[in-house]
């Protein structure tokens, strides 16, 4: 197939112009096109410049793709023909008043007042609050009742608002109204003094503080030619891969829970917990806050820290291996996971699932071996996909990601790791330049997109957190599942509230 | 069956000692931040100018609690000189200005309010609200119901409505999209009742401040009594400050 889109290289420096403009059609068709072959979305946003909008799209295939256009104010919808556009379409209608005519589910994302004071595309009076005059989809019958829930939930758990429509205790559908998060950190990233940046991106989402300051620190390098020595990719590597594991370990416990066997629950809590401490360890916060800055790490990984790691983890690796083998080998669970939720492979497809979620559908992409950084580009990341779609197709995913991440970070702890810390100082941008970073996160693949302008301010930093597309899968898993099995479900996603709304 | 007790047998008992016994903790976790007064105003002076959050006051040799997000740059710019942080993570206060500090804090237990202690010193409910964080704060709130911290184990829990419980315990800068549900959450509550705030955010919008999207600080909006700062705080941060105020 024939593209004008340009092939890019993840966290390396373009120039805005090499990026090809084409016009509006061309952009359109080719874009559709991609797509349509079985490409996927990872950003599609609109950015001002001087007094016009542009458009810019960043697709994989196999290689990464760019391409950009202007903005016509209204346009015929992507998502008309072809469904992984359709929230990005909403966020460029939300953001900045562009209307894609025809696209089958226009309603707002985040609430909130477009940013050139454009005419609403949803009509909303932002006056009022959330969920305002949201329309929710509607079943209409007799039979039919509605359950609504949040945006405050029953634990300790971020806002939003579910929305269910049940023929007795069968969800029909189950639209999920977020935006309760919304901090404006895109806008924030923009204006706030550049200090302040690495603080906020580690604030986008907190359980994914080191994917979010990896995906800021490889942007902020490539603009202005700074790179990380191989001792800091090996520690950012490492700690990537525990809050992957703290993650995981937490949600199969979470998930025991959930169908009612609490010996795993227990268990995976606490170890959870000494993942998180692990991350402590290294830099002084449970969440790798503070750990990862444009140009390398903040903390080594001295011998006397790098030994104590691998105790630790020499420690627990046959406890995690017991439980997870205790969670899956009992019946009751098993009864309860199986068939559960299932998503089939083409709405997967469809909506451009990421991360393990996709994985449990069969679908094997992992940025960490398709568009691999820092020390990834050594490692041998298999490829590996469950067919189920369901709630244990989810849960066994992660569960041997576990492991999987519990080897690579002893092969990278076997031998001393040494690096120059930085003194986290941000380093001046090249002007009028393009980057895009992508990483595999824990819910998988989460995307920084920053363009600089002709000062080397930034002009537009765009965010895409993997649960921007795995939301819908989770609505998705609810149709004709009963409504008791949501809060499997759910965790079974464990979808990001904050980094959705941002 | 032989798998369930196998696994118990290897789990072993874990829940902590604390209060009765201290916990150390490593010393790269950043706690109490401690402030030398015989530091250079220079190096005072480039501290506060690097503190993305703008925490530093170089003339009065003081440190805000509050928006502090404990990242230990001034800790690195001044080598410990100026500023270093301890390992000590009992650093909530019962008033505002007292998150101001150079280092020596107020005990907290002199400044509880004694009737509190009286009315929910046995038993005591928290209803959680996030709003607009980052999810740390309540991942860290969440874990002090694992074994470790067992807080049940001390007549606290997290219950599922405001109804039922004796505070609410906000995170996040609270948006504004949040606002409402957060102040209905308040008025459900019946009297008395208790706030308690937690993390930078809700002290005073952590690192979203400057948003026009947020609220600096949950004291603008409700009654604050107990200031729990971090970003996110340290478990053993809130489980001092919870047992060290009601208790």
């Amino acid at each position: 197939m024939k593209t004008d889109f340009l092939e890019i290289e993840n966290g390396r420096k373009l120039a805005r112009d090499e990026i090809p403009h084409l016009g509006f059609d061309e952009f359109r068709h080719q874009a559709l096109d991609i797509v349509k072959d079985g490409g996927k979305v990872i950003h599609y946003f609109a950015y001002p410049e001087g007094g016009d909008m542009k458009l810019m799209a960043v697709l994989r295939t196999d290689r990464l793709l760019a391409a950009g256009c202007d903005a016509p104010e209204a346009y015929p919808s992507f998502t008309a023909e072809c469904e992984p556009f359709h929230i990005f379409e909403r966020e460029i209608a939300e953001q900045f008043g562009i209307r894609p005519e025809g696209h089958p589910w226009l309603k707002a994302v985040r609430y909130h007042a477009n940013y050139r004071g454009k005419p609403d595309v949803f009509g909303n009076d932002y006056a009022e609050d959330i969920p305002g005059n949201y329309e929710y989809y509607a079943v209409e019958s007799e039979e039919i009742h509605e359950v609504a829930v949040g945006p405050v939930h029953a634990g300790v758990i971020e806002p939003g608002h579910f929305r269910f429509n049940c023929i007795g205790e069968r969800v029909l559908h189950l639209e999920i109204q977020l935006g309760y998060q919304h901090r404006a950190v895109e806008n924030l990233l923009l204006n706030a003094d550049a200090r302040r940046l690495p603080i906020i991106a580690e604030s986008i989402a907190g359980d994914t503080s080191v994917g979010n300051s990896l995906c800021y620190s490889q942007a902020v390098e490539a603009l202005s030619s700074v790179a990380p020595d191989k001792g800091a990719q090996v520690i950012r590597t490492i700690a990537l891969e525990l809050e992957r594991i703290a993650n995981h370990v937490g949600d199969l416990g979470a998930l025991s829970g959930d169908v009612a066997f609490l010996p795993p629950a227990n268990y995976c809590g606490r170890m959870r917990g000494d993942f998180l401490n692990m991350s402590l360890l290294l830099c002084g916060n449970r969440f790798g806050k503070g750990l990862v800055r444009p140009g390398g790490v903040c903390f080594s990984l001295a011998d006397e820290v790098r030994n104590i790691l691998d105790e630790r983890i020499k420690e627990i690796k046959p406890q995690v291996r017991h439980v997870a083998e205790l969670l899956f080998s009992t019946p009751s669970v098993l009864s309860r996971f199986e068939d559960c939720g299932a998503v089939s492979l083409s709405d997967a497809e469809k909506l451009g699932l990421v991360g393990p979620a996709a994985r449990a559908c069969g679908m094997p992409y992992d940025a960490r071996r398709c568009f691999p950084t820092e020390h990834y580009k050594r490692l041998d990341i298999p490829e590996y996909a469950l067919p189920s779609g369901d709630v244990y197709a989810r849960a066994k995913v992660r569960g041997d990601e576990v492991m999987q991440s519990i080897n690579i970070i002893q092969s990278l702890i076997n031998g001393p790791v040494e690096t120059d810390c930085v003194n986290g100082k941000i380093p001046a941008l090249e002007p009028s330049s393009f980057v895009v970073t992508v990483n595999e996160a824990w819910r998988g693949e989460l995307s920084h997109c920053v363009l600089t302008d002709a000062e080397g301010g930034i002009l537009r930093y765009k965010v895409k957190d993997p649960s921007f597309h795995n939301w819908n899968g989770l609505a998705m898993s609810l149709r004709d599942t009963g409504i008791s099995d949501f809060p499997l479900n759910n965790k079974s996603f464990n979808l990001s509230y904050c980094g959705f709304d941002l | 069956m032989f798998n369930t007790l196998k696994n118990r047998f290897e789990q072993g008992y874990r829940t902590s000692a604390y209060p009765k016994e201290k916990i150390a903790l490593w010393r790269r976790y950043r706690g109490l931040p401690q402030i030398h007064k015989d530091a250079s105003a220079e190096l005072a002076a480039e501290c506060a100018d690097l503190c993305p959050q703008n925490a530093i006051d170089p003339v009065r040799r003081l440190i805000d609690m509050g928006r502090c997000v404990f990242c230990g740059t001034c800790e690195r710019i001044s080598n410990g000189a100026f500023v270093s942080f301890t390992n000590d993570f009992e650093i909530s206060v019962a008033e505002k200005e007292h998150l101001l500090t150079d280092g020596s804090l107020p005990s907290l237990a002199d400044h509880s309010r004694q009737h509190f202690k009286k009315l929910f010193g046995r038993s005591l409910q928290l209803r959680q609200v996030s709003a607009a964080g980052c999810n740390a704060c309540e991942a860290d709130l969440n874990v002090l119901a694992t074994p470790f911290f067992d807080l049940a184990r001390f007549g606290i829990n997290f219950v599922a409505s405001p109804r039922h419980s004796d505070a609410i315990v906000v995170t996040g800068p609270v948006s504004r999209n949040m606002k409402t549900a957060l102040l209905r959450t308040y008025k459900a509550t019946p009297d008395p009742k208790v706030v308690i705030a937690v993390g930078s955010c809700a002290l005073t919008g952590g690192p979203f401040r400057g948003s026009p999207e947020i609220t600096e600080g949950l004291d603008t909006l409700l009654p604050v009594d107990l200031y729990i700062p971090g970003c996110p705080p340290h478990p053993l941060s809130n489980l001092h400050a919870l047992l060290t105020f009601f208790k």
